[in-house]
Formats: C-alpha cells, sequence, structure tokens
C-alpha cells in the first residue's frame, strides 16, 4: 500500500512563499498529475516528496509513515528528471544497476531485474551503449528503466517529456500509460503541459503561485473548473473570455456586451439571478462555438468578424473578433470561411461558464 | 573558413597564420641549433666556414654529454619531476575536495572561503617567498626538496580549487540528486559518480599544476642552494652561467631538454582533456 498524503504542506525560500498550504492525499496505484505554469510550485512539491527540499512546515506520509526527515534514499521512491540524469561514464546496463548495487544486491539479482526492465521498455539491445550513443527517446527509457528496476513505492517524474520532439513525446506519453497500467505503482507527475495532464492522470491537481486551484479527475476539471485559472488553463486552444454585464432582457436572463447578448437556459439563469446588473466573465470554448445555422436559436448566436483562418485538417480553428473581444471558434473542417468574413456564431447553451470578475471563482 | 577569392584567404589566413607559426617556433628552432652547433660557431661565427645563422654543418654532440657528464643535470630532472608530482598530486587532492565542497555544499561562509581561497593565489611569490625563507630556516627545510613540495601548494591549491569548482559548478545536480536517491552516501556520488564525471577536469587542473611547479624560479632559487638539490629552471641559469661566462651549447641544450618532460605530459593527456570536454553528455 503506497499512499502518499501531504499535509498543510509550506515552503519558504528566504521571504519568498513559494507552496502554499498544500493537501492530499494520493491513493495507492493512483498516477496524480500536477500541472501549471513555470514557477508555480509543481516542482518544488515534487522534490519535497522525493526529500531533496527541506520542507519548511507540514508534513508528508509515504505508506503511512511520516518521512519529514528521511533521507531520499531511504524513502523507497525513485525520480525520473527532465533532463534524465543518465550517468555519463557508466553503460545503460551500470546506470540502470547503480541503484540496486548502492543497496548491495547480489549480481544475479541485479542482472535479473536490469534485463526484466529493459525488456519492458525495450532497450534489450542497448545494454552495453553508453548515454552518448543514444537518441534522446532511448535515453529517456533508460531513466525509467533505472527507476523501475528498484520497484519502489512511488515514482517521481519531474517532467520528464518536456525534452522530447512533439511527435516522440506524444508516442512516449502513451508508453508511460501503459506502463502504469501494468506495474500499477503509486506515481506523482510533474508537468506544465496541460494536454499531457489530461491524458496521463487520473486525477490533475492545478498549482498557481504556490497555492492548489483545483483538484479532480481531467474530465471534471475540463467540465466544471473552479475558477477561471483552471477554466483558461485547461483545454487547447484556450477558452474564451468576455466581459459581459447581466441583463434583464424580456423576462429571460441575458449575458451582454458591445458584442453579444446570449439568453442563459432556465436552470443556470436561476442560479445567476442573484448577480443581475453585474458585470461578470463568461467563458466559452472554442469547440461549444459553431458557425450558426438556420435552427439555432436567435438568443444563442452573435456576429464576429473573421480575422484569421487556421485549417488544422481535423477542425479549422477561426480566430474572431466579437465586439471588443477576440475569441477562437475550433469549427468543423468543411466550414468555408476566410478573413474579413462576417461571420454568425451560435453556443452550445449547455457549455457556459461564469466566473466572478473579482474573484475569478466559477458561479 | 575565409570565403571567396583565394586571395582574400591567402592574405588574411595563411600568411598570418606563417607569421604566427614562425614566431612561436622560432625560439624552439634556435635551441635545437644551438645545441648542435659547436663551439667555434657559437663564440666566434665570423671566424667559422661557411657560417649560416640557421643551420650547422658540424652538429655535435658534445654540450649534451658535457651537460649529462660535466653537470648534474640528470640529478636536476630528478628533482625537478619528483617535486612536480608529488605537489601536483597533493595541491589536486585538495584541490577536488575543496572545490567540491565549495560549489556543492551550502555552508555559510561557502562564498567568503571562495573569494579568499582566491584572494590566495593572487598574493605574488616575489612577495611570499620573503616570510616562507624564515619559516623554511625554523624547520630545517632549507635545502631540501621537501622545502618545494610544502611551499609550492600554497599557489597550486587555490588554483586546482578555483578551476575544480567551476567544473564541478557545469556538472549538473540533477546527476548527484539521482545518485542519493539511488542509495548512494555523500562519499559514494562522489567517489562512483562525480569524480569520473569530472576526470577531464581533474586532468587539466593536474597538467596545469604539474606545468605550472615544473617552471617556478623563485622559490627553488632562495631554498635551494647545494647543486645537487636544484630544479631544472634554477640548476641550469646558475650552473651554466658564470660569471659572464655563457656556456650557450649546454645551456640551450639544458632549456631544451627541460621541457620535454612538461611537452609529453601534455602531448599525453590533451586527447584525454578534450575527448572529455567535448563528450560530456547533457542528460
Amino acid at each position: 500500500m503506497a499512499q502518499v498524503v501531504l499535509k498543510g504542506i509550506n515552503k519558504f525560500y528566504d521571504a519568498v512563499h513559494a507552496v502554499k498550504d498544500v493537501n492530499l492525499q494520493i491513493r495507492d496505484k493512483e498516477f496524480v498529475v500536477f500541472v501549471g505554469p513555470s514557477g508555480c510550485g509543481k516542482t518544488t512539491t515534487l522534490r519535497m516528496i522525493a526529500g531533496l527540499e527541506v520542507i519548511s512546515s507540514g508534513d508528508i506520509s509515504i505508506d503511512g509513515q511520516i518521512v519529514n526527515d528521511l533521507a531520499p534514499m531511504d524513502r523507497d521512491i525513485a525520480m525520473v528528471f527532465q533532463n534524465y540524469a543518465l550517468y555519463p561514464h557508466m553503460s545503460v546496463f551500470d546506470n540502470m544497476a547503480f541503484g540496486l548495487k548502492m543497496r548491495k544486491f547480489d549480481k544475479k539479482e541485479i542482472s535479473r531485474r536490469v534485463k526484466e526492465a529493459a525488456e519492458i521498455l525495450g532497450i534489450g539491445t542497448y545494454l552495453a551503449r553508453k548515454p552518448r550513443q543514444l537518441s534522446g527517446g532511448q535515453r529517456q527509457r533508460v531513466a525509467l528503466g533505472r527507476a523501475i528496476v528498484r520497484h519502489p513505492k512511488v515514482f517521481l517524474f519531474d517532467e520528464p517529456l518536456s525534452n522530447l520532439d512533439a511527435k516522440l513525446r506524444v508516442q512516449m506519453r502513451v508508453e508511460l500509460k501503459k506502463l502504469h497500467q501494468r506495474l500499477g505503482t503509486t506515481a506523482v507527475y510533474v508537468t506544465h503541459d496541460q494536454v499531457e495532464a489530461m491524458t496521463l492522470g487520473d486525477r490533475v491537481v492545478v498549482m498557481k503561485d504556490g497555492v492548489v486551484q483545483q483538484v479532480g479527475d481531467p474530465l471534471e476539471l475540463y467540465n466544471r473548473p473552479a475558477n477561471k485559472f483552471v477554466a483558461g488553463f485547461i483545454g487547447s486552444p484556450a477558452m474564451n473570455f468576455a466581459s459581459v454585464t447581466m441583463a434583464d432582457g424580456n423576462g429571460r436572463i441575458t449575458a451582454k456586451n458591445a458584442g453579444l447578448e446570449i439568453e442563459i437556459p432556465g436552470p443556470q439563469a436561476e442560479r445567476l439571478r442573484a448577480h443581475l446588473g453585474q458585470q461578470l466573465m463568461l467563458g466559452i470554448r472554442p469547440e461549444d462555438l459553431h458557425v450558426a445555422r438556420a435552427g439555432d436559436p436567435q438568443g444563442l448566436t452573435f456576429n464576429s468578424r473573421v480575422e484569421v483562418v487556421e485549417k488544422l485538417g481535423s477542425e479549422i480553428l477561426l480566430d474572431v473578433r466579437v465586439g471588443e473581444d477576440a475569441m477562437v471558434a475550433a469549427v468543423d473542417p468543411a466550414t468555408q470561411a476566410k478573413a474579413q468574413d462576417q461571420l454568425r456564431l451560435a453556443v452550445n447553451p449547455e457549455r457556459l461558464h461564469f466566473f466572478d470578475a473579482r474573484t475569478e471563482a466559477a458561479l | 573558413m575565409i570565403e571567396g577569392a583565394k586571395w582574400r584567404r591567402w592574405v588574411y589566413f595563411y600568411v598570418p597564420m606563417a607569421f604566427f607559426l614562425l614566431f612561436l617556433l622560432f625560439p624552439f628552432y634556435w635551441m635545437i641549433i644551438t645545441s648542435f652547433r659547436p663551439d667555434g660557431e657559437l663564440y666566434r661565427p665570423w671566424n667559422s666556414v661557411n657560417y649560416n645563422p640557421f643551420w650547422t654543418t658540424k652538429p655535435t654532440l658534445e654540450h649534451v654529454r658535457y651537460l649529462f657528464e660535466e653537470t648534474l643535470f640528470s640529478a636536476w630532472l630528478w628533482n625537478t619531476t619528483f617535486i612536480a608530482l608529488i605537489s601536483t598530486a597533493i595541491s589536486l587532492v585538495c584541490g577536488v575536495f575543496a572545490g567540491y565542497a565549495l560549489s556543492r555544499l551550502n555552508f555559510r561562509f561557502a562564498g567568503g572561503l571562495g573569494t579568499g581561497i582566491f584572494i590566495t593565489y593572487l598574493v605574488p611569490q616575489t612577495l611570499l617567498f620573503i616570510p616562507l625563507a624564515e619559516i623554511i630556516r625554523n624547520y630545517n627545510l632549507g635545502d631540501t626538496s621537501w622545502s618545494l613540495i610544502l611551499t609550492y601548494p600554497t599557489f597550486l591549491i587555490p588554483f586546482c580549487t578555483w578551476l575544480m569548482m567551476g567544473y564541478f559548478k557545469a556538472v549538473p545536480k540533477e546527476l548527484e540528486e539521482c545518485a542519493r536517491i539511488d542509495g548512494a552516501s555523500r562519499w559514494q556520488a562522489m567517489l562512483y559518480i562525480i569524480i569520473p564525471v569530472a576526470i577531464p577536469g581533474i586532468l587539466s587542473a593536474g597538467i596545469f599544476a604539474f606545468t605550472l611547479s615544473w617552471n617556478e624560479f623563485i622559490y627553488a632559487l632562495v631554498f635551494l642552494s647545494s647543486p645537487a638539490q636544484k630544479t631544472v629552471p634554477v640548476g641550469v641559469t646558475s650552473e651554466l652561467i658564470r660569471g659572464d661566462v655563457f656556456f650557450w651549447g649546454p645551456l640551450m641544450a639544458g632549456a631544451l631538454l627541460g621541457s620535454v618532460p612538461v611537452a609529453v605530459a601534455y602531448s599525453f593527456f590533451v586527447e584525454h582533456y578534450v575527448s572529455g570536454l567535448t563528450g560530456s553528455v547533457k542528460g
């Protein structure tokens, strides 16, 4: 059983409060991803779990045991670094065997474990090579192998895919997921890439400026973001935001600004009635916008001017101007539109997000 | 490379390079020629037949023979090698440990100590030899190799520490962190990971330290007096220049042969050193 529990974790670098009161319970076998922009404290939190940073206050326990004062090597963890940190003067075999050698495993066991890990990762033929003779993807697999042979309680990943080219990154993402399904070891993964977070995590922890913004499974973060930051961070292209005033238009609640007036459907409208007359932030995801068709109700459409057309093949991204706001709409690849066109867009009424203008919390 | 018309390549590259090479290598050429020139051509060139300043038609091994048989050159060679090797070894050991500590361990005085060590390196030997001479005298180390072996580290250790500090800073921290997570104690991490990775730096520090101590003059001049104890730089200049008589032949031969070990050390290690620099792996 390898749960990781973080209770009230804080980290101070002199006067800088880098990590603020993080509380999290990671279940056994769970794959948790910490995601956020640079400097949000995710790597610092990971390093505190590893024991490479001293915890300023709070407790971390692994498998029920508080590990605050335990050295990294005594915590039964294995870490994969962003730039792999392979020992350049040792062969692949020795790199993977090093941890076991330090712990005085006997030669036969070391050989067995290394070969087993090499088999899983497909690097069996490279065991005699030195790191400088390997490609980026191969080096990364060796780094993974080095972690696997230790059979640790927890895997820690510090942005391991960031140094790979885009195509390899996609491939390795799938392999990592398969690896986790096969090995079932608890894993804590840090990345700034929200796509990695969504595809790999059983649960995702979004952080900003040292504070946890939201914890949940990927779809929950996507469908019900807790605040504007999470809404804008998760999902690509990012959610569109427009500042709107809540008005009463013919008995229906509407969100209104210079460029649009959208009628809010029933249940949501009732919840927002309390904010009549106030300014709120409206959020609409690009994929929830489409080109208005004959059957679309008038209250759910608005005019826009196309500025840039990005053809991706699977969809078309239209960068449009709605009143004073710039928005992105992800529309059907067959759409005929070109720059400077006037286009009427329609919005999916179930997919409107509203945020408080001051606190940015979801409403 | 210089592109364009051929004349450009000649004017901007080949010709300047030729001059540069000539300027650098000519002294060695002159030393070689002088070592094998007979005395007649050396002292009264206007009397010798077919005198050519750049060549000799009657080469002789007389000066080399004189150097080895009638001076204590072999003793000087031995002394210098012994002293250089031991002081380099002492300084490397201290330099590696000090460099590691100062670049990796975050203790309170790390920055100040680093600067302090560097500043001691700046104190000139031409000043330090005075108090050191007093100390050498008090410990009765005068006129022995140990007077040098124990005083050379005063400038070799700061130099090596400074070099190794810079080198260790370039070794990524993740390497050690990984070793620590893998189960290595700090000693084991240093022994199995850091030092092997830093070998090019250690080699270059060692080569420079060896050269510095081989060529050192002031301390050797002040602390050594009897001919049998002298080092090559001091011996060659003090024994082969008597009053105003310069024994050019043996002098040049001595200077030439005295540079050979350092040249050998460089050429032997340079391959290692360069391949170590370019072969380090990022990741």
